[in-house]
């Protein structure tokens, strides 16, 4: 199945789990934890496979159905596994009109991957996202923490990319 | 902490704040700031004047000052003069502030707008026909330091409130206000308070909705990340006010900046006695919590955001019984937006009749937009209700870059609509733009010119709710899709005068059986479009053409006389559509060719032109 953990992980003594399981102690009794302990797992192990929902709903006694539902409701959790680095192109309405589409077809043709997609190499994982707040400098993207705005010039992509090709 | 405690620390805090030798130097530090460079001008500044052991300077980061298109911007404010603007400043740049200005006291003006011909940002429009409430400390208070809040009459209101006024007439007198939700349905704030604080439970909740799911708007952001305690403060009155003693955060995932900041406001906030139990001495226990969202927008409408608190899929539900009776977990609950609540401490500090001289007389106050999309002056604007959209887009924003004509602004998101030039002269309030077909919304307001096309906009906007529609009645999930399917089509070419009927059809079923506001206000930005649009759309289906040029599949490529037959186009074309002779015109068979625009990007003499 794909969403099988892929890591030959031990949960007993994988640091991974032990972090979890420490977060899910440190809030465990307050009402309404799903959701945290779902981003705090995606934040540990970069995404939600199938082992660590199992995992998470044994220790929080919420029925892996519904856990498996909040997971997929949300767009930011992810149950694959992503690409090294993350572009996101903001397709807000400030960066729609001033043309991100263009940006969209433009990664689509660098990549040779869809939207949503991660490379063959797991170098890049390409995502549209809403505003990111710097519509000023419209259109933007964003490339894991960092910012480029004011792309009016499709021809500067290659280049970047370059950047993060190392 | 009790409320003498807090006046001593607020008159010491104030001394801090306003320089009374040396300077102060303010760094826009928004999610926008840090975008543009803020860091490193914040580190080159510190370090320099660390370097040159210069003494009296405080280098503060400060939330959006409002001007996007001149970020990273510098503000020096020193004693008896009147601040300074430094513009798109970078460590260079940095370094020779410090060098001049603070070391010797010798301005740079090559550095600031203008050259210099504008000394400060109060002196320009953009600035002069605002009237800043919500954004009083935005830009200029350090908003991780709970000092800097208290100095400029931080936590007076809740001081004032908790001392010396009941529960009942802190309700009535935000009723009187005339305060009206700043989250999109404009519901009377002072009405909402009064309902929760009628029921009686063993718990009741008040809830900050800062979800900001309008794509395109970034006024709550912006709120939070440059002052945050008035988001709290608001808080812990309202929850006095509805005898609520716990209170939730609810911010989009997509803001780490402003969590950040948050985060370190409350714990401040708590270390000092403003939170927690028996908030100066009062006897009144009230306390925060942050819940992240995880990028779903639907979980910005009220039931589906109390869902996603409890930890489910956010799915909104049927109201009545609204949150007021029944919210967070089954207890009456009160949910304001973040922009709504920043109003509330200075409402409590200067009255209601204070807050009523701004605005109109149903829209109360001031309004924060995010003005975006094809105008000079993006930014963060703040306007007393009541003044024109003409005045916020040329006043204001000095109108389309470019030179290019103005076709209309889009406020109210995707569920809005289009103002064409024909109703520019609306003075703004909740009401007025409900009139002239779109609404107040959260604030964002797009501006869009000819080089737009309204179908293209319609679509965009629709992409949008049914990527977002939750999924749990039929006539959101499955008609906005239809609609959207229409919609491909005509932007395509393949549009038939049947069609927009249908589009009607649907929008109207859509409106009146929808489960929430998000199905019900879906089908908006097709309507008004189609209303105020209908020749774009006609041209897409009758004539196969987008008059703006936007819409790929309508276009024809053509070479123009200026091509000097060099065959480079013929030898990137991928589909073998352009033939001619080697030093005559070429031609573009438009039978083959799928506009994919290889050739105009191949072309050295610019002779290859979409039409
Ligand atoms: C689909 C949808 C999305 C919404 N998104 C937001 C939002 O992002 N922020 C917000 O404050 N209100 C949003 N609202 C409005 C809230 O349901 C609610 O009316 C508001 O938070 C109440 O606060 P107010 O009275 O202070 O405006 C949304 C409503 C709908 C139907
Ligand atoms: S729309 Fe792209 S940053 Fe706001």
């Amino acid at each position: 199945m794909q969403n099988e953990c892929k890591c030959n992980c031990n949960t007993a003594d994988d640091p991974r789990y032990v972090e979890l399981k420490a977060y899910i102690d440190s809030v465990k009794g307050n009402e309404g934890i799903a959701m945290s302990v779902l981003q705090e797992a995606q934040t540990i192990f970069g995404y939600l496979p199938l082992e660590v929902q199992k995992f998470i709903s044994q220790n929080i006694d919420v029925p892996l159905a519904e856990l498996y539902g909040v997971s997929t409701f949300y767009s930011q959790f992810t149950l694959t596994p992503r690409g090294k680095h993350h572009i996101g192109i903001c397709l807000g309405t400030a960066c729609y009109v001033r043309g991100a589409q263009k940006l969209v077809d433009k990664f689509v043709a660098e990549l040779k991957i869809a939207v949503g997609e991660t490379t063959e190499d797991g170098l890049f994982t390409l995502d549209a996202t809403r505003c990111l707040g710097c519509c000023g400098l419209a259109p933007v993207i964003m490339i894991d923490e960092d910012v480029y705005g004011k792309l009016d010039d499709v021809d500067a992509i290659p280049g970047i990319l370059d950047k993060y090709r190392g | 902490m009790n409320i003498n405690e807090l006046n001593e620390l607020k008159g010491k805090a104030l001394k801090d704040l306003t320089v009374s030798e040396g300077y102060r130097v303010v760094v826009g530090a928004a999610s926008c700031g840090i975008a543009a460079g803020a860091k490193t001008v914040l580190a080159t500044l510190q370090k320099e004047a660390d370097a040159k052991g210069l003494k009296n300077i405080n280098i503060v980061p400060a939330g959006c000052i409002g001007m996007c298109v001149y970020e990273p911007i510098v503000e020096v404010f020193a004693p008896g003069q009147d601040k300074v603007t430094y513009i798109n400043v970078d460590a260079e740049k940095a370094a020779k502030i410090v060098a001049e200005h603070l070391a010797k006291g010798n301005q740079v003006p090559e550095y600031m707008i203008k050259d210099g011909a504008v000394r400060n940002l109060n002196e320009i429009q953009f600035y002069q026909k605002q009237k800043r409430v919500v954004l009083k400390n935005c830009g200029y208070i350090n908003p991780e330091d709970i000092n800097d809040y208290i100095a400029l009459d931080g936590y007076q209101a809740l001081a004032k409130v908790l001392t010396t006024m009941t529960s009942e007439e802190t309700v009535e007198l935000m009723k009187a206000s005339g305060l009206r939700g700043r989250g999109g349905a404009g519901f009377p704030t002072g009405m909402k308070w009064s309902f929760a604080a009628k029921n009686v439970a063993d718990q009741k909740y008040i809830i900050c909705n800062a979800d900001e799911g309008d794509p395109g708007a970034f006024m709550d952001r912006s709120v939070l990340e440059g002052d945050p305690h008035a988001v709290l403060e608001a808080m812990a009155i309202g929850g006095y006010a509805i005898g609520a003693t716990k209170g939730f955060l609810y911010v989009r995932a997509e803001y780490p900046v402003a969590v950040h900041r948050l985060k370190i406001a409350i714990k401040q906030a708590k270390e000092l006695g403003l939170m927690g139990k028996n908030i100066l001495g009062s006897g009144f226990d009230f306390d925060v919590d942050i819940r992240l969202g995880a990028g779903a927008f639907v979980c910005g409408e009220e039931t589906a955001l109390i869902a996603s608190i409890e930890g489910k899929r956010g799915m909104s539900r049927n109201k009545p019984p609204f949150p007021a009776n029944k919210g967070l977990w089954g207890k009456p609950t009160v949910i304001n937006n973040v922009e709504t609540l920043a109003n509330i401490p200075q409402i409590y500090l200067h009255g209601a009749e204070w807050f009523k001289s701004f605005g109109t007389e149903k829209s109360a106050g001031t309004k924060v937009f995010a003005l975006g999309g094809k105008i000079n002056n993006t930014g963060l604007v703040e306007i007393p209700m009541g003044i024109t959209l003409r005045e916020v887009i040329y006043d204001i924003g000095e109108g389309c870059p470019n030179g290019k004509a103005f076709k209309a602004v889009q406020t109210g998101g995707p569920s809005g609509g289009c103002i064409t030039t024909a109703d520019l002269d609306t003075p703004i309030d909740f009401d007025n733009l409900v009139a002239v077909g779109s609404m107040m919304g959260s604030g964002g307001m797009i501006v869009v010119d000819e080089d737009n096309c309204m179908v293209d906009i319609a679509r965009f906007f629709l992409d949008f709710t049914v990527d977002e529609s939750c999924g749990k009645c039929t006539p959101c999930r499955e008609g906005t899709r239809r609609m959207l399917e229409i919609l491909d089509k005509i932007t395509l070419g393949k549009g038939t005068p049947k069609d927009l009927e249908t589009l009607d059809e649907l929008a109207a079923n859509i409106r009146l059986t929808s489960l929430c506001a998000l199905g019900q206000t879906a089908p908006n930005p097709v309507l008004s479009t189609m209303k105020h649009f209908k020749d774009e759309y006609e041209a897409h289906v009758f004539d196969k053409k987008c008059p703006a040029g936007v819409c790929q599949a309508l276009l024809s490529i053509v070479i123009t006389d200026d091509c000097k037959g060099c065959t480079k186009c013929v030898k990137v074309c991928p589909v073998d559509a352009i033939t001619g002779k080697v030093k005559e015109k070429h031609v573009i068979d438009d039978s083959k060719c799928i506009k994919c625009g290889a050739c105009i990007d191949a072309c050295s003499f610019k002779a290859i032109i979409k039409k």
